[in-house]
C-alpha cells in the first residue's frame, strides 16, 4: 500500500484534533440532562466495626435526593464485586475467596472503603450531606506490614482467608532447584522489595447512569478499558441487569495503566442506583479517591537466589515471593503475582531450572491489581536485579554475563522451565545495538569525569522479556482465567463507499483510531480519511475483551485483518460477477479487484456499491451487503524483548541522582506506526524510572492511613526529570499472528526500574553501599551512603 | 446564595449566577459547557486546569469564578482560529505526538503557550522541562512535549501570536 499512510508509516494521529480543541468527550464531560450528582462517604478507618450509620440528619439536608448504604444493597440483594481468576494453590485447592460487599456492611477493611452514597441535586450538596451523615466505628487493629502478614497475632483481614493467607502456590519442581544449588561454583542472593504503586492516569475514575423507564434499559458511562467485561461482570455477577439490558461506554478515557480494567464500588452503585433515583447519576472521582480507591499497582517482598558455574552459566533460580492483595480481591488480583510473574523469571536467559514461590496477602489497605506491566515489571527487577549483582560479585562484565546466557536466537521457539514457550526473539544484536548506543566503551572515561566533579556515576542494563498479547483462551481458561481473551472487529462498508469498523479493544491514549485505520488502508486500500475506528460502546461493537496486557494490536489488530480477508473474500466474488470472470481468476491489490492478466478491474468501492443495491448481483450465490465479523484467538502470548541502558549521576551531598543518559533498544515485532510505538515506550520509561526514583504509596504502619495521598506527598515523574530518550528497534517479527506484531505498551515500564536501580548501585557500589530499595529518594540514597560510612568507619 | 458574575470567554461575553465557592473550573465546565478545561486534582498540581486569564496563566482550579468577574479568560476551545486552522502550539503537538489520552493536554497546551511568550520565543530544552514543572502527564514522558513546545516557539513567532 501507500507508503504514505499505511503499515510502517508515520502517520499522525486522527484523534488529536478533538484532544487538541477541548472538543474531546470524556465521562465528566456529558450533558445529562436533570443530572444528580453523587459523593461516596469513605472510611477514615483502615479496620473498623460500623456500630452505628445514622442517615437521618444528612437526608433532610438542602438537594439531597437520595442516600444508600451497604443495608440497602443487602436487602436487595446485590451480589458482591468479583475475582476472575481462579489460582490453584500448590495443593490444588482453589484460592480463598472472601467476599466484597459493593459497599461495606459491617465493617470497613481500607481507608477508603466504601460507606454511603449520597444523591443530591449538585455535587458539592452531596458532599456536604456526606458530612452530615453519622458513623460510630468501633476501630480495630490493622495490619498493614506486608512482611508481617502472615505473623501469629497479625490483625486478620477476613475470616475465610485465616492467616491472612490468600494462596500459598509455586511453580518449578524445588527439589531439583535445590540440587543445582548443592553444585553450584557461586550463589547470589537478593532481598528486595518492589515498591507498592498508585496508577494515577491523569483522568480520575468517573461513571454516569441513566434508566429508561420505558425499555427498562440501563446506560453506564464508565471510565472503563474493557467496557463488555465491565458490563459482564455486572451483569453476571454483581446487579443481575440482564446484559441485553444494560449498555455500557467508555467514552474517550483519559489513560488506564490498568487501574480502568476492573469492575469497582462506585461505578456499580451509579448503575445501580440510577434506576431507583429516576434521574441520571453522575460521579467523578476527586484525586484523594483516586489515590484511595483505584486498585494500587506491585507490592512485592522477596528473596531471590540464582545458582552459577564458575564461568558465570546460570543454573537455577529460585524466588520466594509474598504478594500483596490489599483488603479484598480485586478482578484480576490473583493472576497478577503468579501467572503474569512467575512465569516471566526465565527472563532472556537459558537458566534451566526455576522454582518460584508466591504466598498472596490480605492487608488493611486499598486492593491491588494490574498496573502497567502487571507482574511483568516485577519478574524483570527480580531478574535483572539478581545478574547485575552476581556480574559485580562475580567480577563479570554485566553485558558479558547476560550474553553468556542468552538464550541463542537458533533455540525458538524456546520452551521455559516456567510454562512459557517464546516464540521468536534474537537478543544479542539488541543489546550490541544498545550499548553501541550509549557508548558503554566511553562509560569509564565519563565515570572519572563525574568524579572529578564530586559527582558518582553509575550505568545500569536491563534486559526484559515480556509475555503479552493476551492471551490464548484455552491457556487461560487451564491457568483459571474466567473468560476467554479473544478479540473481535466487524468491518461495515456503507453504500458510499467509506468503512465503520467496530473493534472490542479500547483505546484510552494508545492511538487505536489511527493504527487501526492504518491497517485498514493497507489491506483494503480504502482512504484514510474514509475510515472509522469505533470502540468503547457495547450498543455499537461487537464483544471484545478490551485493553490491556498490551493486547489491543496483537490481538484485536489480528481480528481486523481476519475481517479484511472475508472482505476481499466476498468482494472477490461480486467482483467475479461484475467481470463476468471466474473467482479463481480476480485478485485483490491496492483497493482495486481485477482479472488476473488482463487490465479487466473494478474497484473496492464499486464492488460495495453493487452489494448494497444489487441490482446486478449473483444473489443467488452471494448474500447482499458488505459487512464482516470476525473473532481472533491467538496462538500464543507475544514475547516483546529489549535492552535498556541508564546512565545517571549522583550527587554524594544531597542524595539526588540525575538520569543523563537512557537508551532503549526493543524488538516489537512489525510496526505499524513507529511515531506511536516510540510515545508508548516514552511513557512506560518515565513510569519505570518513577517506580524507581520517585513513586510510594505509603501507608502509615500503625493506623494504615494513606501518608501519600495526593500530589503533594506522591512524587510523579515531572518533565525535570529525564533526559531526551534514545531509542531504537530490532525486528524478529511475530511468526504466529497475521500483522507479525509483539505489544509496546508495557515494555518501557516493566524494563526501566531494573536498569535505573542497577545504575544506582553501580553508582553507589565506590562508596560501598550495597543495596538500595526502590524508590531511591534522595533521601533514601543519601541514608545509604551515610550508612555505608559509618560502617566503614566501625 | 448565589452571586451574579460576568466575564469575557474566548472574546463572548458570558455570564451565570453562581455560588461563593464556585472556583473557575466549575463555572466554565458546568455553566458554560466549556468541557475542554480539564480538572485532574485536588490540589492545584497537575495543570489540566490551566487557562489564561487578563494575559496570565492561571490554573482554574485555584481561583474562584467571582474573582475573574470583569476578565477576559481564554481556554483551549478559543485558540484555533478555525477548525481547520489550528494555533501553531496545538499544530506542534499533533506533528510531535505529543499527547496520547488527551487529558492533560488543554493545560499543557495552554502552559506552553504561555511559556514561550514569557520567554519571547526563545527556549531550550532544559528550560521548557523546567518550566512544566506544574503540569502532569502520565502518558507520554513529556519527551514530545518538550519536542513539540521546542518547534511552536519559532513557528508562533512567525506566526505573530
Amino acid at each position: 500500500m501507500t507508503a504514505a499512510t499505511g503499515i510502517g508509516a508515520r502517520v499522525l494521529r486522527t484523534e488529536d484534533k478533538r484532544f487538541l480543541t477541548g472538543t474531546g468527550r470524556y465521562v465528566d464531560d456529558l450533558p445529562l440532562a436533570r443530572a444528580t450528582y453523587a459523593y461516596f462517604l469513605r472510611s477514615p478507618h483502615a479496620h473498623a466495626k460500623i456500630k452505628k450509620l445514622d442517615i437521618s440528619a444528612a437526608a433532610k439536608m438542602s438537594g439531597v435526593v437520595n442516600i444508600f448504604t451497604g443495608k440497602d444493597l443487602v436487602d436487595a440483594k446485590v451480589g458482591g464485586l468479583i475475582c476472575g481468576w481462579v489460582v490453584k494453590d500448590k495443593h490444588g485447592e482453589p484460592h480463598k475467596a472472601p467476599p466484597h460487599p459493593v459497599m461495606a456492611v459491617d465493617t470497613v477493611r481500607y481507608v477508603g472503603d466504601t460507606v454511603a452514597m449520597v444523591v443530591a441535586n449538585s455535587y458539592d450538596e452531596a458532599k456536604d450531606a456526606a458530612e452530615a451523615i453519622k458513623v460510630d466505628y468501633d476501630v480495630q487493629p490493622a495490619n498493614i506490614d506486608l512482611a508481617k502478614s502472615f505473623d501469629k497475632g497479625a490483625p486478620q483481614v477476613h475470616p475465610e482467608a485465616p492467616g491472612n493467607l490468600i494462596y500459598d502456590w509455586e511453580i518449578g519442581v524445588k527439589a531439583d532447584v535445590e540440587a543445582a544449588f548443592a553444585k553450584a561454583a557461586h550463589v547470589t542472593k537478593l532481598d528486595l522489595i518492589n515498591n507498592r504503586l498508585i496508577p494515577n492516569a491523569m483522568e480520575p475514575r468517573a461513571a454516569a447512569a441513566e434508566y429508561d423507564k420505558g425499555t427498562g434499559n440501563y446506560t453506564l458511562w464508565s471510565t472503563s478499558q474493557n467496557p463488555h467485561v465491565l458490563r459482564l461482570i455486572l451483569s453476571a455477577f454483581v446487579l443481575g441487569i440482564p446484559e441485553h439490558k444494560l449498555r455500557v461506554v467508555a467514552p474517550d478515557v483519559g489513560g488506564g495503566f490498568g487501574s480502568k480494567i476492573f469492575c469497582y464500588a462506585d461505578e456499580t452503585m451509579v448503575c445501580w442506583a440510577a434506576s431507583r433515583v429516576g434521574r441520571p447519576i453522575k460521579w467523578t472521582a476527586e484525586r484523594s479517591e483516586s489515590f484511595q480507591t483505584d486498585c494500587h499497582g506491585r507490592d512485592h517482598v522477596t528473596h531471590a537466589e540464582l545458582a552459577l558455574d564458575k564461568d558465570g552459566k546460570f543454573l537455577a533460580l529460585k524466588v520466594e515471593t509474598i504478594a500483596n492483595m490489599g483488603a479484598y480481591l480485586s478482578t484480576f488480583s490473583t493472576a497478577v503475582p503468579t501467572y503474569l510473574y512467575a512465569t516471566l523469571l526465565a527472563g532472556q536467559y537459558t537458566t534451566p531450572l526455576i522454582y518460584a514461590n508466591v504466598k498472596a496477602a490480605l492487608t488493611h489497605t486499598a486492593p491491588v491489581d494490574a498496573y502497567r506491566g502487571a507482574g511483568r515489571p516485577e519478574a524483570t527487577f527480580v531478574v535483572e536485579s539478581i545478574v547485575s549483582k552476581a556480574a559485580a560479585e562475580m567480577k563479570i562484565d554485566p553485558a558479558e554475563l547476560r550474553r553468556k546466557n542468552f538464550i541463542p536466537s537458533t533455540a525458538f521457539p524456546y520452551q521455559t522451565p516456567v510454562a512459557l514457550q517464546y516464540d521468536s526473539g534474537n537478543y544479542p544484536p539488541i543489546i550490541d545495538e544498545a550499548m553501541k548506543m550509549a557508548d558503554y566503551k566511553g562509560f569509564e572515561a565519563r565515570r572519572a569525569e563525574a568524579k572529578s566533579r564530586g559527582k558518582l556515576r553509575g550505568i545500569g542494563f536491563s534486559s526484559y522479556i515480556e509475555a503479552c498479547g493476551l492471551a490464548p483462551s484455552q491457556v487461560v481458561g487451564s491457568l483459571g482465567a474466567g473468560v476467554g481473551q479473544w478479540e473481535s472487529a466487524q468491518i461495515k462498508f456503507n453504500p458510499t463507499g467509506n468503512v465503520q469498523v467496530m473493534t472490542g479493544a479500547h483505546s484510552h491514549g494508545q492511538s487505536h483510531e489511527t493504527t487501526f485505520a492504518q491497517i485498514i488502508h493497507d489491506k483494503l486500500g480504502v482512504p484514510m480519511d474514509q475510515i472509522e475506528i469505533v470502540h468503547g460502546d457495547t450498543a455499537t461493537t461487537p464483544f471484545g475483551m478490551g485493553s490491556y496486557g498490551s493486547r489491543s494490536l496483537a490481538v484485536g489488530g489480528s481480528a481486523i485483518v481476519k475481517a479484511t480477508e472475508k472482505i476481499i473474500a466476498k468482494g472477490k466474488k461480486v467482483a467475479a460477477h461484475l467481470m463476468e470472470a471466474a473467482v479463481a481468476d480476480v485478485e485483490f491489490e491496492n483497493g482495486t479487484f481485477k482479472v488476473t492478466g488482463t487490465d479487466k478491474n473494478v474497484p473496492l468501492a464499486q464492488v460495495v456499491f453493487a452489494a448494497y443495491v444489487p441490482h446486478n448481483y449473483p444473489l443467488a450465490e452471494v448474500e447482499p451487503g458488505m459487512d464482516e465479523n470476525a473473532f481472533y484467538d491467538p496462538a500464543n502470548f507475544v514475547y516483546p524483548a529489549g535492552t535498556q541502558i541508564c546512565e545517571l549521576e549522583i550527587d554524594p551531598d544531597t542524595g539526588t541522582t540525575e538520569i543523563v543518559n537512557f537508551t532503549a533498544i526493543d524488538d516489537f515485532g512489525n510496526i505499524i506506526n513507529p511515531m506511536i510505538v516510540e510515545g508508548q515506550v516514552h511513557g512506560g520509561i518515565v513510569q519505570g524510572v518513577g517506580q524507581a526514583l520517585m513513586e510510594g504509596a505509603v501507608y502509615d504502619k500503625s493506623t494504615g492511613q494513606l501518608i501519600s495521598g495526593s500530589y503533594m506527598d506522591y512524587t510523579m515523574p515531572r518533565a525535570d526529570n529525564f533526559p531526551s530518550f534514545k531509542l531504537g528497534y530490532k525486528v524478529t517479527p511475530c511468526p504466529h499472528n497475521p500483522l507479525g506484531v509483539k505489544g509496546c505498551g508495557e515494555a518501557g515500564a516493566i524494563a526501566s526500574p531494573a536498569a535505573v536501580m542497577n545504575a544506582v548501585h553501580n553508582a553507589l557500589a565506590p562508596v560501598g553501599v550495597k543495596h538500595v530499595e526502590m524508590p531511591a529518594t534522595p533521601l533514601n540514597v543519601w541514608q545509604s551512603i551515610k550508612g555505608a560510612q559509618r560502617q566503614a568507619a566501625e | 446564595m448565589s452571586i451574579s458574575v460576568a466575564m469575557t470567554v474566548n472574546g463572548k461575553a458570558v455570564s451565570g449566577k453562581v455560588e461563593a465557592r464556585t472556583l473557575l473550573v466549575q463555572f466554565l465546565r458546568e455553566h458554560l459547557g466549556m468541557t475542554g478545561t480539564h480538572v485532574g486534582c485536588d490540589t492545584s498540581q497537575c495543570g489540566a486546569c490551566v487557562v489564561d486569564v487578563d494575559g496570565k496563566s492561571v490554573k482554574s482550579c485555584t481561583i474562584l469564578a467571582v474573582q475573574a468577574e470583569g476578565s477576559k479568560v481564554i481556554t483551549i476551545e478559543g485558540l484555533a482560529e478555525s477548525p481547520d486552522k489550528l494555533h501553531p502550539m496545538q499544530e506542534a503537538f499533533r506533528e510531535n505526538h505529543a499527547l496520547q489520552c488527551g487529558f492533560c493536554t488543554p493545560g499543557m497546551v495552554m502552559s506552553a503557550i504561555d511559556m514561550v511568550k514569557r520567554h519571547n520565543y526563545q527556549l531550550d530544552e532544559a528550560t521548557v522541562r523546567r518550566e512544566l514543572e506544574g503540569n502532569l502527564c502520565r502518558c507520554t514522558g513529556y519527551h514530545n512535549i518538550v519536542k513539540a513546545i521546542l518547534a511552536a516557539a519559532p513557528a508562533m513567532k512567525s506566526a505573530g501570536v
